[in-house]
């Protein structure tokens, strides 16, 4: 395919996200290791997750085709659960973290707060689970080939890239949602962040229905941004005075 | 990962810290305010640092394939240093990740781009045994003697090492060093740069090609050896690492180069740790000897040196010094003066103006960290053979580069609990093996299938 799509796809996919990490992760070395080892608990849970799937496909009959699409449902979900237990795993190391760093520090605060954590945990488990879906991709794009030729939807690659991008945000969000819930013992919170990510992959079935998965998966995460904004501090004055460029003293800012 | 603090180069250049080979180490610095991750309480003190002492050519008669990492502590600092709360902090963690992100990444673009390096030519001397075999046993057989053989010459050399050391013949080790250096700075980049003038179809003359490669190989002997700028002498020493770990690429064959990197994270291990191993024996013949152990094969990343200044006035200018943002914020916050004095090294001038006149002042607030090279080459032929050989996955690359750093950083963090040298293959190396048959195996297979049925976990 031609380097358009290439670039396309790799910018729609993570433009975002690089913009999040280079403007407010990469000047921190702590937030730069807390987004790298996010990224190595979501890979941890998705090699669990691939564990049992693929141990249950060994054992299964491979002829079989709704056994196999079962087994697929199944290892879907399963794998957003334990995605969702490792970012709860990731949430108590942390916590543990933050006790260190505040006996280390000087003045008896820690240098990063838990929801920097939560938001940089987000971005973490955002960053690997989209390149994992999408590096592959971008690397068939650089070769030869016609998308769909054999009657399957042309727009695979966008709506991909599409759909990675909207996972990361969504990642991000659920991280802050978590984090907080978690802080606060507010269970409900957790919960819907585990009901949210359910549907977003279980939407993914609709594929390629792009209306029954993206759709959703963008309203949704417009409702997570909104949830995770409100519960950082921020509020439509907020919104008001930023987009105003206004400054005033009092108002909390989302990256407290 | 060993680092050393020395003052002097070798006995007989009258290095200073000046030089950016050997960062003489800093006064102890007070406290980071940001801490590792799962931080601890502890100041890092001692890398490891492993000699290569030279590369192993497959056809260069000279210099055989010598790992031996070197802790070092330097006893002096250590009181000092019990006061501090955290020497090494996230910041270290940092100036080591860019180096070995930025080997790894040359390493597997060559990979994946120059064909030269992933096709089979024949093997090193080191590795006779071959995998051609049609069962699988033997295969394993196979492997496992090449890998017993490779760790024996390894082992060798770091004992000849360590007696050379011990009986003082440094001009030998010295010109050894640069022996090796010269063959990995000209033979091999030459072949490098032939390979990928032949993959993208450019030609060039041999004039052309005369003056780039005898550019690169004086100006890189220089930087290495003697003096340059830090950072021109970093990225010389990643261009090292990843030529050396393209030539490992491509003549290991492919059993024998994973059973090699466990074994020889094993063997790092029991070298650094055991009371009688040849590192370890190493480090503490310098110490007594209170002076650096071999300049060219460490990685620093000194946060101070600019190339040795001969006009203190333009060093009055104000510290010339790497541009981390972080160390500017770091520096205004370690300007402790109870711990400026009682230094081995230069003592540094507590006052907290700075009209720097002399070039001593400049010296690191911060202490650099050292990574041996030996490291280096062994994660980039990691990542570089999970690159070459999984089966066209870039999956299994990232999950290894991820393991890789998360092995990186748990290394730190144990040496800011432990205190002392710690080797910085076996963490890393662990988890990248385990990452790498799990991802080419298990998450290949489901990774597949989802993107198949464009289904998102």
């Amino acid at each position: 395919m031609t380097l358009a799509i290439f670039f396309g796809c790799t910018f729609i996919a993570f433009g975002p996200a690089l913009g999040l990490f280079l403007f407010t992760i990469a000047r921190d070395p702590l937030r730069i290791i807390i987004l790298i080892a996010g990224a190595f608990f979501w890979l941890v849970s998705l090699l669990l997750s691939s564990l049992i799937w693929f141990i249950a496909v060994k054992a299964s009959n491979p002829l079989d085709e709704p056994l196999q699409k079962g087994l697929l449902i199944f290892g879907v979900m399963f794998s957003v659960l334990l995605q969702e237990a490792f970012r709860f795993l990731y949430y108590k190391l942390l916590r543990k973290a933050i006790e260190g760093l505040v006996a280390l520090s000087e003045d008896g605060c820690s240098p990063i707060s838990i929801q920097q954590m939560a938001y940089v945990a987000g971005v973490g488990f955002g960053l690997m689970s989209g390149a994992f879906s999408m590096i592959n991709l971008l690397a068939d794009t650089l070769g030869p080939g016609t998308v769909g030729i054999h009657g399957d939807s042309q727009l695979y690659f966008l709506t991909s890239a599409f759909m990675t991008m909207v996972l990361i945000f969504l990642h991000t969000f659920w991280g802050i949602l978590f984090f907080h819930g978690c802080e606060h013992q507010h269970w409900w919170e957790i919960t819907a962040v585990i009901v949210m990510h359910l549907a977003v992959s279980g939407s993914t079935f609709c594929n390629p229905l792009y209306m029954g998965s993206l759709v959703p998966s963008y309203l949704l995460m417009a409702t997570a941004a909104t949830w995770a904004y409100l519960l950082s501090g921020g509020s439509a004055q907020n919104l008001q005075r930023f987009l105003l460029c206004l400054r005033s003293g009092a108002s909390p800012q989302l990256e407290s | 990962m060993i680092t050393f603090m020395n003052n002097s180069d070798s006995e007989e250049e009258p290095c200073n810290e000046r030089t950016s080979l050997m960062s003489a180490e800093s006064p102890p610095v007070p406290s980071y305010q940001d801490g590792l991750q799962a931080s601890q309480a502890g100041e890092v003190q001692a890398h490891r640092r492993r000699t290569g002492s030279s590369r192993s050519p497959n056809n260069v008669a000279d210099g055989d394939m010598s790992d031996s990492g070197v802790p070092v502590r330097e006893s002096a600092l250590e009181n000092e240093e019990e006061e501090l709360t955290l020497k090494y902090g996230a910041k270290h963690v940092i100036m080591l990740f860019v180096p070995v992100t930025l080997c790894m990444i040359v390493v597997v673009a060559t990979i994946k781009s120059v064909r030269f390096y992933t096709e089979k030519n024949g093997q090193l001397i080191y590795t006779p045994f071959s995998e051609d075999t049609p069962s699988v046993g033997q295969r394993l057989l196979n492997s496992v003697l090449n890998t017993i053989i490779m760790i024996s010459v390894i082992v060798v050399m770091t004992v000849f090492l360590v007696l050379l050391y011990k009986y003082r013949c440094y001009k030998f080790i010295h010109g050894w060093l640069i022996l090796s250096s010269l063959m990995l700075l000209f033979l091999f980049t030459y072949i490098y740069l032939g390979e990928v003038l032949k993959t993208y179809n450019v030609a060039m003359d041999y004039p052309t090609l005369f003056l780039v490669i005898w550019n690169f190989g004086a100006v890189g002997m220089i930087c290495i050896h003697w003096k340059g700028p830090l950072q021109l002498q970093q990225a010389y020493l990643i261009m090292i690492s990843a030529l050396m770990a393209l030539v490992f690429i491509k003549y290991l064959p492919e059993w024998s180069a994973w059973v090699i990197l466990g074994a020889i994270s094993i063997y790092d291990l029991m070298a650094v740790l055991c009371p009688k191993g040849p590192l370890r024996m190493l480090v503490e013949t310098a110490q007594e000897r209170n002076e650096p152990i071999f300049p060219a094969l460490i990685y620093s990343s000194a946060m101070m040196w600019t190339v040795g200044m001969a006009k203190p006035d333009t060093a009055a200018g104000g510290p010339s010094q790497q541009t981390w943002d972080a160390a500017e914020d770091g520096r205004e916050n370690h300007r402790s003066p109870s711990h400026a004095d009682s230094q081995m090294l230069e003592t540094r001038s507590p006052a907290p103006t700075r009209p720097i006149t002399s070039f001593e002042e400049l010296e690191e607030d911060e202490r650099g960290v050292k990574l041996g090279l030996g490291d280096f080459i062994f994660y980039s032929v990691l990542v570089g053979k999970a690159a070459a050989t999984a089966s066209g996955d870039w999956n299994t690359t990232l999950a290894c580069f991820v393991a890789i750093l998360i092995g990186l950083c748990l290394t730190l963090l144990l040496l800011a609990v432990f205190k002392k040298a710690l080797p910085a293959l076996p963490i890393s190396i662990t988890f990248g093996l385990v990452f790498y048959f799990s991802t080419d195996n298990l998450v290949r297979p489901f990774m597949d299938t989802l993107a198949s049925h464009q289904l998102y976990i």
